[in-house]
Parts: structure tokens; C-alpha cells; sequence
């Protein structure tokens, strides 16, 4: 391999634009923010940056601790039902047939071409009192005689509560888990599987000790690339939450607009950002540590 | 191997053109006192907030091209136009916020001398105590918050009552509430008999008790979208601003809108200039063709919400009108009150209400 002092005007040009583009329109915004995480506001639009701590302070009153709280735990709930749903997709997409692969992918990326927003209002048109859900149902209600029974069918209140959010959420973030456990489990030595089953391993057995600990890493990059947007998320709660539903990211979001409190905002993302930042340091940690088991 | 290498080798006078063209890109040209503007105008404006024809009559009658870009609420256009302009020439803000953004120096002064149909605005309207001599803003629609019901799911009675929404389980589990602090807090006040505008924070805390306790009831805290909630059956009562309700009432003569009798919020949208408008002869021009009669008479065909343009309101058919869902009568007006800017700190606290009431 050349190394690219060899060739350092190549590596300049093409090195340049992306590096300008990270400086200006990643790094520079984000450095604004961090600051305006430190000031206060002097008049209705501006903000002066005066080092203090009162914004992170006040995101430590209990009332955002809890919201803080129940975001993370919509998050696990969501992240572990697209854990457990991705992963048999992936498998079977791996284990298809080649001419299928490609359009089998293709069906998990498909809900990406359409816009977050359409897809969160077409969930509306699905679970609401009179939706898609409740209409099959009561078709199916009427046509197995049950009214004579039990009376008229009452429709499921799918909308407007924590499994709204949840399932929206799951549905939304679903691809961000399929395609990494695919990329590992394609990768997967299959003669590894065939060696443990044929020296006496049960399927389970084989599952849990071969192929699991092989395709930790694209568990773990799924699990990362779907929990922190999860996290963060505020489309989602507000139009599919009920009067509980709101997450850190939709009190984030009213400081920027209604409340107009910059400062605090972006005290508030920042924390955000902090612990995720943390888990992750965790998580190298810990990986660090086993890093000769891995392979 | 050997290798490939690509040679860029600019000349220094290249270099320089680039630079210097790339400079010309990026400062924003001196604008030189052009005496007649160029014929475009860009208007920032809410959704189905216009006349269906009046951006072409104006194209026809004056040449000018009108670009409308949508918000979708106030603190939206807030936003976008507190770190400077983007380029708008007229904005559609409601009266708290056309204070808000006189107070913060956003918007411009509106040459009276330009705008000879000002004599259509109603008389209760020339005046305003968000913009005295309305220096700064022309007053558009106006209406008010209440609420929008089923009557098949009320007993045959008039619910206009903030009791059914904030103080009853009347409607439990079928009701929503707006999704903004300011105007659930406001109403909630009213209910209580203080001023929508309090900013005293042992009443805030009242209203924010009496929202907590009656949380269990709400259905959704629903993003201006009550009326779509109401129509589809997802629930039975909300708090909606009157023009949305109409709109779905028109579809569906099961639905009605009350004023609640404890008064509510009287709202009024303005149009304004904000400073740094790229066409402001444009944007007179403008202003003063939607206070024309027969185009103000279109607006409002088309928008349904009450106008504050007498001659146009003269020219509209009878039902409109005498529609008290539109036009209240005098004697619930006199309970209303208009929204002020209440200040930062008192947008504070409510706001902080809010996140307790929603984390409750």
C-alpha cells in the first residue's frame, strides 16, 4: 500500500471538500450550539455566552429527569423489538435464494423513499378508531357471527398511546437494524455452524454459542444505530403519542421554537449527546477488554 | 507499481478568477436605489391562508410574480426570522407575536401614505394595543378559540363550557386539547376566572393543577390537527381554533363550535413587512390589494375565517355574514381577550408548567 505521503497532492484535492464540508457544516454549527448550551439570553433574540452553568443545572430538575427517563426506556423497548424482529428477517434474507436477495433488500429499504413524515401520518390512517387495523378486524368480527354473541365489535384504541410511539418507532428505525445484521451475517463462515452441529452441538446450542457471539458486532452497531435516534426522536411521540407521549426530544424542540429558549436547548441536546458519548466509551471499554475472544 | 499521478496544476491567474468569482457569489450585493424593484415578491404565509386566485389577480393586475412559502404556527416563523430575514417580504403573524417581533425590532414600518384602501378596515380593527396607530401591522383574519363538538355525542345541548374539555369527564378519553402551552394555559385561565394573559404564578400553577388532575380524560394534546380528529371520530370534543372547525363542519352537520361563555382568546393575524424585506414598494403594493373590497371578498370565500375587512365583509353572502361561529355576538366578544406578548420570563413559566403537566 502507498502511503498517501507520496502522492500528497492527490490526497489534498480529494481529501479537501470533505473536510471543508465537515468544518463548516457539521463541526462549526455543532460548536455554536455547545457554546449557547453556556449563555444566557439577553433580549428576545440574542444570546450571550457567558460560561454558565444554569442551563445544565435546570435540565436536572426531576421533571426532565423523568421525561429523560421514559425516553430511554421507549427507546429500549422499541430498540429491542426491532433486535428481535430484524434479526430473523436477516437471516432469512442471507439464507435466500440469490435472485431473491437483491429484492428482498430492496423491500427493507423500500419505506426509506418515502419521507418520515408521509410514513408516520399513513400509520395514523392504520390505527386510528376508524383505520385499516380496526376495519379488518371488525370485518373479521362480523363474518365469524361474533355481534350475536358478544355484542358489536368495539374498536381497539391503537392510537394516541406509548404503543403507538413505540411501534412508529419500530417501524421508522427498522432498516437502521436489518442492514448491519445482514452485513454480518452474510459475512458469517457457515462451515463454523456445520462444524458445531456435526460435533454434537444442538440448533440452539449452536445458535447461542457460534452464531450469536459472530454476529455480535452487527448486533451491537444495530442496536447503536437504532437507540440513539430513537432517543432523540420527537416526530414520532408527537403524532402518535397520547397525552403522555412526550420525549426529551419534543421538549428539546419547544425550547427551540415555542419556548425560544435557545440556551437551554441546546443544554438539553447536549446531555443527550454527553451520555451517548458515555455508552459508547462504555462500550469500547468493554469490547477493549475482551478484544482477544473477538474475531 | 508505478503510479498514477494526476496533475492539478491551476496557473496563479486561474486561481485568482476562481476566488475572485467565488467572492461575488458570496457577498450579498450592494443593493443599488433602484428605483423600480424587480416584479417579485416573497410571501411567507400559513396553509389554505389566501384567496384561491388572489396571487395571479395580483400578478394580473400589477405584474408582480408572488412566491408563498407555509408555516405551520407562529413559533415557526419566529424561528426561522430570528437570526436575520431569509428573504421575505410579507409574513402573516398573529397579534402576540407582531408584538413580540416589534419589541425584538424584526419587523418594519408600513408607509400608511401607500396603502389608500386602509380605509376598509373595520373600525374596531384601525387600532390596535399590540401596535398603537398600527405602525407596523395591518390587521388580516381574526376569530377565536373554543370549542368543536359532536352533537349526536351531547345530548342535544350547547357545549360552550371550558368545563367539558378542562373540568369534566364528560368526554373521557374522547377529548383533545391543544398542543401549545400558551393557549391550553390561556383558556385554562379563563375557565378559572383569571385573565388569559396572567402572568401571576400562583394562578399559572392553578391552571397547571387543574390540567394535571384532568389529563386522564385527554386523548391527545393535538397539534392543530383537532379538526381532523373530530371529523374522523377519534374523538368527540376539542379545543380548535373556530375557522378549522368550520371547515370540517362544512362536511360533516353532525359537528358545531361554541364560544365558551367564560370567553376565550379574541386572535387577530396581521400582516406585517419584516425588516430587511428585499421588496418593500412590492409588499405595500401588496398589502394594500388584499384590503380591497373584492379581493378581500375572495380571501375570505376561500378561508372562511371572520375578516377584518368591513367593505369585504359587506360584499359576502348572508350566511357567512350572520354565521356566530364566525362573527360572535357583541356580548361574548366583551369576555374575550386578545393574546399579549406576555414577556420572556412569564413564556418561562408557562412553558415549564407545560413540561409538567405533559410529564404528569
Amino acid at each position: 500500500m502507498e502511503s498517501w505521503k507520496d502522492n500528497r497532492q492527490v490526497f489534498w484535492i480529494l481529501g479537501l471538500p470533505g473536510t471543508f464540508w465537515l468544518l463548516c457544516f457539521f463541526l462549526l454549527p455543532l460548536g455554536i450550539i455547545w457554546l449557547m448550551s453556556f449563555g444566557e439570553k439577553t433580549s428576545i433574540t440574542e444570546v450571550a455566552v457567558t460560561g454558565t452553568l444554569v442551563n445544565y443545572l435546570r435540565a436536572f430538575d426531576p421533571v426532565y429527569l423523568q421525561i429523560l427517563w421514559k425516553s430511554i426506556w421507549v427507546s429500549v423497548l422499541a430498540t429491542a423489538l426491532c433486535l428481535l424482529v430484524a434479526y430473523p428477517v436477516a437471516f432469512a434474507i442471507c439464507f435466500a435464494r440469490p435472485v431473491w436477495k437483491p429484492l428482498l433488500l430492496l423491500l427493507v429499504i423500500l419505506p426509506f423513499w418515502i419521507n418520515l413524515l408521509i410514513r408516520t401520518y399513513a400509520l395514523i390512517a392504520v390505527f386510528r378508531t376508524n383505520g385499516f387495523v380496526n376495519a379488518g378486524l371488525g370485518f373479521v368480527y362480523d363474518l365469524l357471527g361474533l355481534p350475536a354473541l358478544f355484542g358489536p365489535f368495539q374498536p381497539l384504541q391503537l392510537l394516541y398511546n406509548d404503543f403507538a410511539v413505540i411501534a412508529g418507532l419500530v417501524y421508522v428505525y427498522m432498516p437502521f437494524m436489518v442492514l448491519p445484521l445482514y452485513a454480518t451475517i452474510e459475512r458469517l463462515d457457515r462451515s463454523y455452524l456445520e462444524a458445531s452441529l456435526d460435533l454434537g452441538a444442538s440448533q440452539s446450542r449452536t445458535f447461542l454459542s457460534v452464531t450469536l457471539p459472530l454476529t455480535m458486532p452487527g448486533i451491537v452497531s444495530g442496536i447503536i444505530l437504532v437507540f440513539i435516534p430513537c432517543l432523540g426522536s420527537f416526530l414520532t411521540p408527537d403524532l402518535l403519542g397520547g397525552a403522555n407521549a412526550v420525549m426529551i426530544g419534543n421538549v428539546i424542540e419547544r425550547q427551540f421554537k415555542a419556548a425560544n429558549d435557545w440556551p437551554f436547548g441546546a443544554a438539553l441536546s447536549f446531555l443527550l449527546m454527553y451520555a451517548t458519548f458515555f455508552a459508547l466509551a462504555v462500550r469500547s471499554a468493554m469490547s477493549g477488554r475482551k478484544s482477544g475472544m473477538e474475531l | 507499481m508505478p503510479s498514477f499521478h494526476p496533475r492539478f496544476r491551476p496557473t496563479r491567474r486561474r486561481v485568482l478568477g476562481g476566488g475572485a468569482s467565488a467572492l461575488v457569489g458570496l457577498t450579498f450585493l450592494p443593493r443599488f436605489a433602484l428605483s423600480e424593484e424587480e416584479k417579485k415578491l416573497n410571501f411567507y404565509n400559513w396553509d389554505t391562508y389566501i384567496g384561491e386566485t388572489t396571487l395571479a389577480d395580483f400578478n394580473k393586475a400589477t405584474g408582480i410574480e408572488v412566491k408563498m412559502d407555509l408555516y405551520a404556527d407562529n413559533d415557526e416563523l419566529f424561528a426561522k426570522l430570528k437570526e436575520g430575514n431569509p428573504g421575505y417580504d410579507v409574513i402573516v403573524p398573529t397579534n402576540d407575536y407582531v408584538e413580540r417581533m416589534i419589541k425584538a425590532g424584526m419587523v418594519m414600518p408600513i408607509d400608511h401614505a401607500k396603502i389608500p384602501n386602509m380605509s376598509n378596515i373595520d373600525k374596531k380593527f384601525q387600532d390596535a394595543a399590540f401596535d398603537p396607530g398600527r405602525k407596523y401591522s395591518i390587521p388580516y383574519m381574526w376569530g377565536t378559540l373554543g370549542i368543536g363538538y359532536r352533537k349526536s355525542k351531547s345530548d342535544g345541548s350547547v357545549m360552550d363550557s371550558w368545563k367539558v374539555l378542562l373540568d369534566s369527564d364528560k368526554f373521557a378519553g374522547k377529548l383533545s386539547l391543544l398542543g401549545d402551552a400558551q393557549n391550553v394555559i390561556g383558556c385554562t385561565l379563563k375557565y378559572l376566572g383569571h385573565s388569559f394573559n396572567s402572568t401571576n404564578p400562583a394562578e399559572i400553577k392553578e391552571a397547571e393543577e387543574l390540567l394535571i388532575k384532568q389529563k386522564r380524560n385527554v386523548k391527545v394534546f393535538a397539534d392543530d390537527n383537532g379538526q381532523d380528529l373530530l371529523a374522523s371520530g377519534e374523538v368527540d370534543a376539542c379545543m380548535e381554533w373556530n375557522g378549522d372547525i368550520i371547515q370540517v363542519m362544512k362536511e360533516d352537520k353532525d359537528l358545531a363550535y361554541a364560544v365558551p361563555t367564560e370567553g376565550t382568546l379574541l386572535w387577530q393575524d396581521c400582516v406585517c413587512i419584516p425588516k430587511g424585506a428585499p421588496h418593500p414598494e412590492n409588499a405595500h403594493a401588496f398589502l394594500n390589494f388584499i384590503l380591497d373590497a373584492q379581493n378581500g371578498k375572495n380571501i375570505a370565500e376561500t378561508i372562511q375565517y371572520a375578516t377584518a375587512n368591513a367593505a369585504a365583509r359587506a360584499l359576502m353572502a348572508k350566511d357567512y355574514q350572520d354565521n356566530p361561529a364566525i362573527f360572535p355576538p357583541e356580548e361574548v366578544i366583551a369576555k374575550c381577550e386578545p393574546g399579549i406578548y406576555v414577556g420572556e420570563e412569564a413564556i418561562k413559566v408557562r412553558d415549564e408548567a407545560w413540561t409538567r403537566i405533559q410529564a404528569a
